[in-house]
């Protein structure tokens, strides 16, 4: 089980916003399977690492290393901008908070589901729907809705639908943003089950964003907690929640009321 | 005559929309921004159809201006006094007599020649549009060769209708390369935009020109499962009694009487022409 | 298997005045596999902490802890998510669980987690199920809406799924009847058999007495007031 390579390796991430922080100095590696949980509250700067990590903005410095598959470890803050955005619809995935910046929502749930494939070359239909069919029901949404378009679903069956989109091309890294935020809790842990499941089953890694300290207990194998910027501590998450050290963290930890 | 330049446009923006012209055919299918000048007629009405055939006409040329593939309608008869009035170049009905002809929505059933250059006026000039709003974002995926959301318009229309219904305007791509959208077109005439002739498109106002130049190879996307097919109405023209032109349904009376006819007005007449002859 | 020495920890409360609250000072003692050793000392003593850490789930300032091959003190995350997948298993007060994933599933997810087949990892946690009189009708339903004792035997059988080399038990026979105290009890004294290190606290001085063969009492350990 222990590999030797991680299959992120990050360097030192900083993005300013004019003078104002936006991340600093970030660093450290995910390894294959693993599940990173980023906490902090708003305006810590957990979003602004996410996107750039997964390339939606540009970073200031820094290294952002991925094992790909083809050629290795490679930076790819120094990638073509072509080479990048295969990259993004191949082998990671990005889980918006809303789904409807993640999904195409004038297209059928099984277009939603099928574009990433005939993104990258499939030309039998046939073939394609009973990929969306499959994926729709690992997502739990009935084959008989595939047709629909996401305007007509629930805000949960929204986010199932966008997973189902975002993971049809078989990725290894997927970068969450507040998966759960916005749902009832019920709806929540229905997606929790899921996602845990999927991680599990395609040997998935995943960064999860969430200010959910809950969220983070269940999912996430790892944790970094975020402040202005920096990160202030990271670790095994549940040693950061039960035995936290830094005065943010223990606030933080501190703050979350208990049922 | 001496109030008006040839063809109505000054000489530096024929030049201008010439180096677009050319910039285009050695980029079948790429779509040229141009500076799209104010035309004496409303967006829609061939803005940019009419440019190019501007930049395009000399005056030995003789002009022939289809609409629907009629020669006789509102817009194609403006289309063709405007060039008289403003070119004094000759025009013709007859499509083998023609050296430049302004097409909307239609290619002429009779084959064309090296001779000639076929230019299409063109509504929306993005194929990637209905699906992906943003421009710099439709640009980037034509220069990374992103098409999978062209196959989502497809892979849309067989899950609504089994099968794809997209009946004109019928993506292409050209040369291997380019996904371009071949203007309002019926997709009967697809095949056909592999010819001798040069083929120039000009949006007016969404200000891009592209073009095919002759023998180009454009193939109108597709799935395996679910092929292109160049389909037309299952009728043959009540006129002239063709079997393999594009119709128009026409209703004819108020109690839903209907009968189909040849788009292309020239190609009918002519049709009924050898029938009178041979009788 | 295990062996821990100079162990020290001390919490900070930064939020209140930095306060500092030793809670172990110098811990040194080993267990050998096929031993069983009981962790004794009034409530507050230290022995939940000291089992925690031994588990990675609180940090120590100095000394260390070796499972097997791993020292806990200064591992990394991922060598301690290792150590904890295929090592060192925790049977906790607490069940903690992804709302709405069946019982059976929770029993099984140390399995699926080493890979194994989702079928045989199944009938594994099933077997200890009904060993531990687990109703089969809650199988396919969620522990979370179990009764305290229920959910101390799906903690119990989550435990005992895969066959850990070293088992950190905590209170595992507390609230639980006469019949499935000594089940579970014969589970304690199966592992030692296969040459488990098992480091537990029991309240339940019978059951120590029982399945420890060793106690060891943590007062030495706790810090003196300054």
């Amino acid at each position: 089980m222990m590999t030797d390579c991680p299959l992120l390796d990050v360097r030192s991430v900083t993005k300013m916003y004019g003078r104002r922080i936006g991340c600093s100095s970030v660093s450290f590696d995910l390894w294959p399977g693993e599940v990173m949980g980023i906490v902090g509250e708003s305006g810590s700067g957990k979003s602004t690492l996410l996107n750039c990590l997964a390339g939606h903005i540009e970073v200031d410095q820094g290294q952002v290393f991925f094992d790909t598959r083809s050629e290795g470890m490679k930076d790819t803050l120094l990638m073509s901008e072509p080479e990048r955005r295969m990259l993004s619809r191949t082998d990671w995935a990005f889980v918006h908070q809303h789904a409807r910046d993640g999904l195409r929502m004038s297209v059928s749930a099984g277009g939603n589901v099928g574009e990433r494939l005939m993104a990258v070359g499939a030309r039998h239909y046939g073939n394609i729907r009973n990929e969306a069919i499959d994926w729709l029901g690992r997502v739990e949404i009935h084959h008989s809705r595939i047709d629909d378009r996401p305007t007509a679903f629930s805000g949960g069956m929204q986010q199932r639908l966008q997973i189902a989109r975002n993971l049809v091309t078989g990725p290894r890294l997927v970068f969450m943003d507040e998966p759960t935020g916005g749902l009832d809790v019920s709806v929540q842990a229905r997606l929790l089950d899921l996602l845990r499941s999927l991680v599990r089953e395609m040997g998935l890694s995943a960064i999860i964003v969430t200010h959910d300290l809950a969220v983070v207990r269940l999912l996430a194998d790892r944790l970094m907690v975020m402040k202005d910027g920096y990160v202030v501590e990271s670790g095994l998450t549940d040693q950061v929640l039960d035995d936290p050290q830094h005065a943010y963290t223990q606030l933080l930890v501190s703050s979350v009321l208990q049922v | 005559m001496n109030e008006y330049n040839f063809a109505y446009l000054d000489e530096q923006t024929k030049r201008m929309i010439r180096r677009a012209i050319l910039k285009g055919l050695a980029i079948p299918g790429y779509q040229v921004p141009f500076a799209s000048r104010e035309m004496p007629m409303p967006y829609g009405w061939g803005t940019g159809g009419v440019q190019v055939s501007a930049a395009t006409l000399t005056p030995k040329d003789t002009l022939k201006v289809i609409d629907q593939g009629a020669d006789d309608t509102t817009n194609a008869i403006s289309i063709r006094k405007f060039f008289q009035k403003t070119a004094n170049v000759e025009v013709t009905e007859v499509t083998k007599d023609a050296t430049v002809i302004q097409t909307r929505h239609r290619i002429p059933e009779t084959d064309l020649s090296d001779e000639q250059i076929l230019v299409y006026q063109v509504p929306i000039p993005e194929p990637l549009r209905f699906l992906e709003p943003s421009e710099p974002e439709t640009r980037k995926m034509h220069a990374l060769e992103e098409y999978g959301l062209m196959h989502v318009k497809l892979y849309e229309d067989i899950s609504k209708h089994g099968a794809i219904a997209t009946s004109y305007a019928y993506p292409v791509k050209v040369e291997g390369r380019y996904v371009m959208d071949p203007s309002p077109i019926p997709k009967f005439d697809n095949p056909k935009m592999e010819m001798s002739a040069i083929q120039l498109f000009g949006a007016g106002r969404e200000q891009r020109i592209y073009a095919l130049p002759p023998y180009t190879k454009v193939v109108s996307l597709d799935f395996e499962d679910y092929p292109f097919e160049a389909s037309k109405a299952e009728h043959s023209c009540e006129l002239c009694g063709s079997h393999d032109s594009y119709l128009d349904e026409v209703i004819v009376d108020d109690t839903g009487g209907r009968i189909f006819v040849c788009s292309d007005t020239d190609y009918c007449s002519s049709q009924q022409q050898i029938i009178k002859e041979a009788v | 298997m295990i062996k821990i020495s100079n162990l020290s920890k001390h919490f900070i409360l930064h939020n209140q005045n930095s306060a500092v609250i030793p809670v172990m000072d110098q811990a040194e003692f080993s267990v050998a596999e096929g031993e069983c050793v009981a962790l004794v000392g009034q409530s507050g003593a230290g022995k939940s902490t000291l089992m925690r850490m031994i588990y990675g789930n609180y940090l120590a300032q100095n000394g260390a802890i070796w499972v097997g091959e791993t020292n806990v003190v200064g591992a990394t995350a991922r060598e301690i998510i290792d150590l904890r997948r295929k090592t060192l298993g925790y049977v906790s007060q607490f069940l903690r669980v992804v709302p709405r994933v069946p019982t059976r599933d929770v029993v099984a997810e140390p399995l699926l987690a080493l890979g194994e087949e989702q079928t045989k990892a199944r009938r594994k946690a099933e077997e200890l199920l009904s060993l531990l009189n687990i109703p089969e009708h809650l199988w396919d339903l969620s522990p979370t809406t179990f009764s305290g004792g229920e959910q101390q035997r799906v903690n119990i059988a989550r435990g005992f799924v895969y066959d850990y080399p070293a088992l950190l038990l905590d209170e595992p026979t507390a609230s639980l009847d006469v019949k499935n105290r000594s089940i579970v009890l014969g589970l304690v004294e199966s592992a030692k058999a296969r040459g488990a290190a098992i480091i537990g606290i029991f309240h339940d001085e019978a059951a120590r007495d029982q399945v420890c063969d060793r106690v060891i009492d943590v007062t030495q350990y706790t810090p003196k007031a300054a």
